[in-house]
């Protein structure tokens, strides 16, 4: 098929074009002096400063930012756990596991949502941003425990063998062998939940309290106020901060 | 890392430590995952009381409401529209897929880490991108209008195009990953025996790459169909009032019907199609000299 390498070139070129335009987009405009955003007056960093004097804004980034960081600390104590004891169990059982803890990354995640809504409701705790972080810390377990997994099969199963010949416990040999090895991978998981916290709409949408904002949640109900070159601005810091920290998680997975 | 059981520990340490560090994760994913979904199941059985709780009764009123015109339109509508995006997203990916699969091995990490990235951005952000391209004051109509292709504004945005587009735009990355990976497995001796029998392109497509590649399509189908039958942010932000699809329904009715009973009931729907869907391609993912030892 070697002369059909120009076309298959070419449309995989327009594949990223697609995926990258959009974006590109957004961010170009939101350095526009206009107020309509479609049109072009000139470079501004306005739209960036009126984000900063927003107190509502930061508010919910302040939210935003706590939940991320206590439901991280929370997935990362049960996934990596999970993904340790996992190791112990016979290849069967191991199996059954893993595949329950998929199913919540793949049914919709309005699923998700309305369930923990429903459960929240009828057990009568009231909904708020603890709500949120329970939510968050739902979706984000199996995430930490995959990440850990693929790094736990491919250390050297010699160094517990090891471990034990010199007369270490089972809890020992996990203590002081296997986590201090894990420490890239369960750093790059706890990056990954963090991101994923710091993105999440829909579960938030459900699950958060009056007065809950997260930056998500301000941001649709920013867009469905009506569009402004704000959005724009804070869509680019968003995107920056996203792959910033999804990058620095995927070098300390391969490491 | 398995647990090395003769020399070292005996078994049932380990498996003992094993359990308790299962224990509270386990936990924690049955009451908060399992519970909850199990709940919506129940529920949708219940009545609806007056003023929007729940009146614990059994019937099956709200599955018999789902066959209303309305609800049976909405379903049928979501369904079309996921498959379309289903059916896109193989169109477009495959190619890309194809091409990042025969690259060099250093040009296939940048181009999948290419295609991922875009996944890794704000959901919202994504779908937003392209209400500012499509909507009536938008990027596009004001380029077609200065290329003085149109004469007067377009309406895109908020119609099931608009929906279909952004669908397409978010789960795309989704298609194209296991397509590379069922790509790079492929045989290729078998392709280039293929082209030495004077096979055309066609052939070479539709009776060797897609029938060896078999598995990466249908896990690719569904992992884009499945997120895109429960969408709802992008129907909500892309489509307008006559472009709801099941997510925008089941949220409609949890959110501001109030009616709990009959958003568990299309929950519920939603789910068995999740499930219908998964146990059948895990069925039919099965590579097929597999199949053969069965029969």
């Amino acid at each position: 098929m070697k002369e059909a390498g120009g076309w298959l070139w070419r449309l995989s070129l327009a594949n990223l074009l697609f995926l990258y335009g959009p974006i590109a987009v957004l961010i170009f405009f939101s350095f526009n002096a206009s107020r309509l955003s479609a049109t072009w007056q000139g470079w501004s960093l306005q739209w960036y400063r009126t984000l900063w004097a927003n107190q509502a804004l930061l508010a919910a980034a302040a939210n935003s930012l706590w939940v991320a960081t206590v439901s991280t600390l929370l997935a990362l104590m049960l996934g990596v756990c999970l993904a340790v004891g996992l190791e112990g169990l016979s290849g069967r059982r191991q199996r059954q596991i893993e595949q329950a803890m998929l199913i919540p990354l793949v049914i919709p995640e309005v699923m998700m949502g309305v369930s923990l809504l429903l459960f929240f409701v009828l057990m009568q705790v009231p909904l708020s941003l603890t709500t949120v972080i329970l939510g968050h810390a739902l979706f984000n377990v199996p995430v930490v425990m995959i990440i850990v997994r693929a790094r736990l099969r491919k250390l050297d199963p010699r160094l517990l063998e090891v471990a034990a010949d010199l007369g270490a416990s089972y809890w020992d040999a996990l203590r002081h062998v296997t986590i201090p090895l894990l420490r890239p991978a369960i750093l790059g998981a706890g990056l990954m939940a963090f991101t994923i916290s710091l993105d999440d709409f829909i579960v938030t949408f459900f699950t958060a309290g009056p007065g809950a904002t997260t930056l998500p949640l301000k941001v649709y109900s920013m867009i469905k106020s009506g569009m402004s070159p704000e959005i724009n601005a804070l869509s680019a810091l968003f995107v920056i901060s996203s792959m910033g920290l999804i990058g620095l998680s995927l070098l300390l997975q391969r490491r | 890392m398995k647990i090395p059981s003769p020399a070292g520990w005996a078994e049932s340490s380990g498996r003992t430590v094993s359990w308790w560090l299962l224990g509270p994760g386990l936990l924690w994913m049955g009451l908060l995952f399992f519970v909850p979904l199990c709940l919506v199941v129940v529920i949708s059985f219940a009545g609806r009381g007056t003023y929007g709780g729940i009146v614990w009764s059994f019937s099956l009123t709200n599955y018999l409401d789902l066959l209303h015109p309305l609800y049976a339109r909405i379903l049928g509508q979501s369904i079309l529209m996921a498959a379309g995006t289903t059916l896109l997203c193989l169109i477009m990916g495959f190619p890309l897929a194809y091409y990042i699969a025969r690259a060099a091995p250093g040009r296939q990490r940048i181009w999948l880490l290419l295609v991922m990235i875009p996944f890794w951005t704000n959901f919202l952000v994504r779908t937003y991108a392209w209400m500012f391209i499509l909507r009536t004051e938008g990027l596009l109509n004001t380029l077609l209008l200065k290329l003085g292709l149109i004469a007067a504004p377009i309406e895109l945005l908020y119609s099931n195009t608009a929906v279909v587009i952004g669908l397409v735009y978010g789960y795309l990355p989704f298609m194209v990953l296991p397509l590379y990976v069922a790509l790079e497995r492929m045989d290729r001796t078998l392709v280039e025996a293929a082209w030495d029998l004077y096979a055309t392109r066609w052939a070479v497509f539709w009776r060797i790459i897609l029938p060896l590649t078999r598995p990466g399509v249908i896990a690719g189908c569904l992992l884009v169909f499945i997120p895109s039958l429960g969408a709802f942010l992008t129907p909500d932000l892309l489509g307008g009032a006559r472009s709801m699809m099941i997510g925008n329904l089941i949220q409609h009715e949890f959110l501001v019907a109030r009616d709990w009973p009959l958003g568990a009931a299309i929950s519920c729907v939603l789910m068995l199609c999740v499930v219908g869907m998964m146990s059948w391609s895990l069925r039919t993912a099965k590579p097929l000299s597999q199949r053969e030892h069965e029969s």
